[in-house]
């Protein structure tokens, strides 16, 4: 049982990379959101400071089907200085947009992990927003040996 | 499609303002749209968990707006600060309305 579902999983990994190769073009010509873009529409064109925020993700992904990502941010989480939200972006995937953590005072620490598909080689990015209004971000490469489905 | 099965890591028992790591997973295939049927070369639809919240006696502890670049039976993990006894309240939301919940306890002291 297990065997046949790993190789069904390496096919179907390695059709998709293949299909992927040619797409991000394609959905920039429909208009889709770049991270950029994903980025303004999350800060309102503030600026975004480097700091405070610290993303962990490995050097080399070798199945970009599930990278694991760990964000942490620094911040006492009170009711006065807290973190929000923090949006996390693949800024080489066909869209850009990952996933939007948001914290509360619950939260008592401004950590959280996932699992993402990353389509290729790229960078990963996560922007922190607190609670007086600033953000905070950072950027991670990612080296990808077999892209992810399709995004 | 299996029946999503969501599946949560909680300590039962914290000390009062202890910070815990909750982890969880719900099975789910998380299609991305951007998937080609490879005989017609049709896009496949997307169906994905597109949100998942927690909440403490009804208070939001941690919730996520959740994209299709994030894996198959998604993983999420976050921190909680337990203030009291109390129950916590897991909810994945699926692109087609359907939500899938699940319960867990933890006793303080």
């Amino acid at each position: 049982m297990k065997l046949d579902r790993r190789e069904f999983m390496v096919w179907g990994v390695g059709a998709a990379a293949v299909a992927v190769a040619g797409l991000p073009t394609i959905a920039m010509a429909a208009g889709d959101p770049t991270a950029e873009d994903a980025i303004k529409e999350f800060t309102g064109g503030a600026e975004v400071k480097s700091g405070r925020v610290e993303l962990d993700t490995p050097e080399i992904a070798e199945n970009g089907n599930t990278v694991p990502v760990s964000v942490s941010v620094d911040s006492p989480m009170t009711a006065d200085d807290h973190v929000t939200d923090v949006l996390i972006l693949a800024d080489g995937n066909p869209r850009p947009g990952v996933a939007t953590f948001r914290f509360t005072e619950l939260s008592g620490e401004a950590e959280a992990s996932t699992r993402i598909r990353l389509a290729k080689t790229q960078n990963v990015i996560a922007v922190a927003k607190m609670s007086d209004g600033t953000f905070f971000m950072d950027k991670q490469p990612v080296k990808v040996t077999i892209g992810g489905c399709g995004g | 499609m299996a029946k999503s099965k969501p599946r949560v890591k909680v300590p039962k028992k914290a000390e009062a303002g202890e910070i815990i790591t909750i982890k969880t997973l719900i099975s789910h295939k998380m299609e991305s749209g951007q998937r080609k049927n490879k005989k017609t070369g049709e896009l496949i639809p997307r169906k994905i968990i597109n949100h998942f919240r927690a909440e403490f006696n009804g208070k939001l502890v941690f919730e996520t707006a959740i994209e299709p670049a994030v894996s198959s039976n998604p993983y999420i993990s976050f921190k909680m600060k337990v203030p009291e006894s109390g129950e916590v309240v897991f909810t994945w939301t699926d692109d087609d309305g359907s939500k899938y919940t699940t319960k867990k306890k933890i006793k303080v002291g």
